[in-house]
C-alpha cells in the first residue's frame, strides 16, 4: 500500500481535502466581499457625486434667484465697517458721564419702550399658555375625548405657528389699532400654536394609570384632566413656557415695525433716519436685556426640571 | 417631639398599615400640603394671589387692552376675514410664485452658507476641540450677540449697507443661523462620546486625525439634521424679511395689506402654508434618509 493510497482513503485525507475545500471557500466569500464592497462603495460615490450636483445646481439656481452678487458685496465691503464702525459713541474718559449721557439722550424713552416689550413677551407668553395647555389636551391622542377634536385642534395649532407673528401683527393692527395689543394678540397666537404642539407631545406621554384613577373616581372629562394629567405634565410644560418666553422677547422687539408697540419702533425709526449712535444705543439696551432674560430663564428651567433634563430639551 | 417633614414615602408608608405610627395623628397634620390652608398661611395665599391678580390689570392697564377694544377689534377682524372669501390672484399668481421662489431660495442659500461659517466656529467653540479658553469665550460670546437680535433687525442693517433686495435678506439670514448653528453645532461637539476619540487616538492618529475620525462622524448627523432644519424654520422666518425691504414674499404681502386688499392677501398666505408645508415634507423625507434615524433638534 503505498503511501499515496493510504492517504486518499484515511480520514485525515478527507480532513486535508475539506480543509482545501474550506479554504477556495473562504477565498470565495473573501472575493465576493471585495465585490460587493467595491461595488456598495461605487454606489455610495456615485450617491454622493449626485448629491453633490444637486446640491450645486441647487445652490446656483438660489443664488440666481437670491441676487447674489459677490462683486457688489466686494464692493459694498467698506460700508460693513463703516455703517457698525459709525455706530461707536465718542467716549472720552475724561468726559465719561457727559458722553454717556449724550449716547443716552432719549433713555426714558428708550427704557419705556424696552419695558413695553418685555410686557408684550409676557402677556402673550401667558394667552400662549393657557389656550395651548387647554389645546395639547384635545390634541393629545391619548387624552383626547375624540378623533375629531385632535383633528381640529391639531390643523388649528398648525396654522397658527405657521403664518409668522408679523403677518398676525399686521392683520390685528388694522383690527385692533396701533399698540402693544395688537403685539400681544399677535405673538399669542403664534406661542399658542408652537406650545399647543410642544404641550401635546409632552401630554402623550402621561401616564395614564394615574389619569384613569381620577376617572374612576366619576371625574368629568375637564377634572380628570386637570387634576390626573396636569400634575404629571406640570414641569416640562411649565420649562416650555419658559422657552417660548426668551422667543417671545426676542418676537416683540421686531413688533414696532408694523406699529404693533414695542421698542422695534424706536430702532426702526433709528435706522431709517441714519441716527447711528441711537441705533447701538438702543440695540446694546435690547441685547442685555435679551441676555438677562434668557440666563434667567434657563437658570429658572433648570430648577424647575433638573440640570441634566435641561440638554434634552 | 415632632418629626421631621415626613417625605411622600414614609409618609404613605405609615398611613400604609397604621403599624409604624401606633398613635396615628390626624391625616390633616401628617400631610398638611394635601389640605386646603388654614390661617395664617391661607391668608399669605389670599395675599398672594391678590398682589398677582393687581399686577396682572396693571400690566394690561399699561399695554392699553381693555374690553371694549378688544370686542370692538374682534368685531372688524370678522370683517377682515370675511372680505378675505374668496381668496383671488388679479393674475398676478406667477408674480407670487416667483416671490415665493425668491424666498424658499434665500433660506436655502442663507442656512448653507451659515452652515458652512459655522462648522469652523463651533470647532473654535467647543471645548474638547479648542484648547484655548479665551478664543473658545470669544466665540461664544459673538454667538451670544448675534442671536440677541432678531433676523429682521440685522436685515434692516443690511437694508442700510447692501440695499433693498434678496441678497441683504440672504445676509441676515446668514449672520444670525451662524450664531445659532455654531451654538448648536458646538453643544454637539462636547456631546460627543470621549471613548470613540480616544480610541482613534490610542491608533497613533494625530489631532486633526483624531478630530476626522473621532469627532467628525459622531457630530455630523446631527449638524446635517440641524441645517436641513434651519433650512425648513428660515423658510418661514424669510417670508416676513420683505417686511423691511429684504426680498422675498414678505414685500407683497406687505404691499397687499396696506391698500387693503384682502383677497390677494388671503391667496398669499395660502401659498405661504402649502409652501412651508412642503417643504416640511420634503426636508423631514431628506433627514430620513439621510440619518436613517431620529436626530433631536434643538430649536
Amino acid at each position: 500500500m503505498s503511501l499515496t493510497e493510504a492517504a486518499a482513503g484515511s480520514p485525515s485525507a478527507r480532513v486535508i481535502q475539506t480543509g482545501l475545500l474550506h479554504t477556495s471557500g473562504a477565498e470565495n466569500a473573501r472575493q465576493r466581499f471585495v465585490q460587493n464592497f467595491a461595488q456598495h462603495r461605487r454606489e455610495r460615490r456615485m450617491q454622493w457625486v449626485i448629491g453633490l450636483c444637486v446640491l450645486i445646481l441647487l445652490i446656483g439656481v438660489s443664488a440666481v434667484l437670491g441676487e447674489v452678487d459677490l462683486v457688489h458685496l466686494w464692493k459694498r465691503l467698506p460700508r460693513f465697517a463703516s455703517y457698525f464702525g459709525r455706530m461707536v459713541p465718542e467716549i472720552a474718559w475724561a468726559t465719561l458721564w457727559v458722553d454717556l449721557a449724550r449716547w443716552y439722550w432719549n433713555v426714558s424713552v428708550w427704557l419705556a419702550a424696552l419695558w413695553q416689550t418685555i410686557l408684550i413677551a409676557i402677556y402673550a407668553t401667558l394667552l400662549g399658555v393657557v389656550f395651548g395647555y387647554v389645546a395639547s389636551f384635545f390634541a393629545a391622542r391619548n387624552l383626547s375625548p375624540g378623533s375629531k377634536s385632535i383633528f381640529i385642534s391639531r390643523r388649528i395649532m398648525e396654522t397658527a405657528r405657521t403664518v409668522p407673528e408679523l403677518v398676525f401683527a399686521v392683520l390685528f393692527v388694522y383690527s385692533f389699532g396701533l399698540g402693544p395689543l395688537a403685539g400681544v394678540l399677535a405673538i399669542g397666537l403664534h406661542s399658542m400654536g408652537a406650545l399647543g404642539k410642544l404641550f401635546a407631545d409632552v401630554a402623550e406621554n402621561t401616564d395614564l394609570e394615574q389619569v384613569k384613577g381620577v376617572r374612576s373616581t366619576g371625574a368629568s372629562w375637564a377634572q380628570t384632566m386637570v387634576f390626573g394629567a396636569t400634575p404629571q405634565v406640570l414641569p416640562d410644560y411649565l420649562s416650555y413656557a419658559l422657552l417660548r418666553f426668551e422667543i417671545n422677547v426676542r418676537a416683540a422687539s421686531i413688533l414696532g415695525f408694523v406699529g404693533a408697540g414695542g421698542i422695534g419702533q424706536e430702532l426702526y425709526t433709528a435706522v431709517k433716519s441714519f441716527h447711528h449712535t441711537d441705533i447701538s444705543a438702543i440695540a446694546l439696551m435690547l441685547l442685555v436685556a435679551v441676555i438677562a432674560i434668557d440666563s434667567f430663564c434657563s437658570w429658572l428651567r433648570g430648577r424647575i426640571i433638573g440640570r441634566d433634563n435641561l440638554r434634552a430639551i | 417631639m415632632r418629626q421631621p417633614l415626613p417625605d411622600q414615602n414614609t409618609a404613605l408608608a405609615a398611613a400604609d398599615i397604621n403599624q409604624a405610627a401606633p398613635a396615628a395623628k390626624p391625616w390633616r397634620e401628617q400631610r398638611p400640603d394635601l389640605y386646603p390652608r388654614t390661617g395664617l398661611a391661607a391668608w399669605r395665599s389670599y395675599l398672594m394671589a391678590s398682589v398677582v391678580l393687581v399686577l396682572f390689570f396693571l400690566g394690561l392697564d399699561e399695554l392699553e387692552i381693555t374690553v371694549e377694544r378688544l370686542l370692538h377689534g374682534f368685531g372688524k377682524l370678522g370683517e377682515v376675514f370675511g372680505l378675505m372669501v374668496p381668496p383671488e390672484s388679479k393674475g398676478r399668481t406667477l408674480v407670487y410664485l416667483a416671490a415665493i421662489a425668491e424666498t424658499v431660495a434665500m433660506a436655502f442659500i442663507g442656512t448653507f452658507v451659515a452652515s458652512l461659517l459655522a462648522l469652523p466656529l463651533a470647532l473654535m467653540g467647543a471645548r474638547n476641540v479648542m484648547p484655548f479658553g479665551l478664543v473658545r469665550l470669544f466665540v461664544r460670546r459673538s454667538s451670544d450677540v448675534v442671536r440677541g437680535l432678531d433676523s429682521l433687525i440685522w436685515a434692516i442693517f443690511f437694508v442700510s449697507i447692501v440695499g433693498l433686495g434678496p441678497f441683504a435678506g440672504i445676509l441676515a439670514i446668514v449672520m444670525i443661523d451662524t450664531g445659532i448653528l455654531t451654538k448648536l453645532y458646538a453643544e454637539a461637539l462636547e456631546n460627543t462620546d470621549s471613548e470613540q476619540t480616544k480610541g482613534v487616538r490610542a491608533t497613533g492618529a494625530g489631532r486633526l486625525q483624531t478630530l476626522l475620525f473621532g469627532v467628525l462622524p459622531q457630530v455630523l448627523p446631527v449638524f446635517l439634521a440641524n441645517s436641513l432644519y434651519f433650512v425648513e424654520s428660515n423658510v418661514r422666518s424669510a417670508t416676513i424679511l420683505g417686511v423691511v425691504g429684504a426680498g422675498g414674499i414678505g414685500f407683497f404681502l406687505m404691499d397687499r395689506m396696506m391698500i387693503s386688499a384682502w383677497r390677494e392677501v388671503a391667496l398669499i398666505i395660502l401659498l405661504v402654508l402649502a409652501t412651508v408645508a412642503v417643504i416640511d415634507t420634503l426636508s423631514r423625507w431628506l433627514r430620513n434618509r439621510l440619518i436613517g434615524q431620529t436626530v433631536t433638534v434643538r430649536a
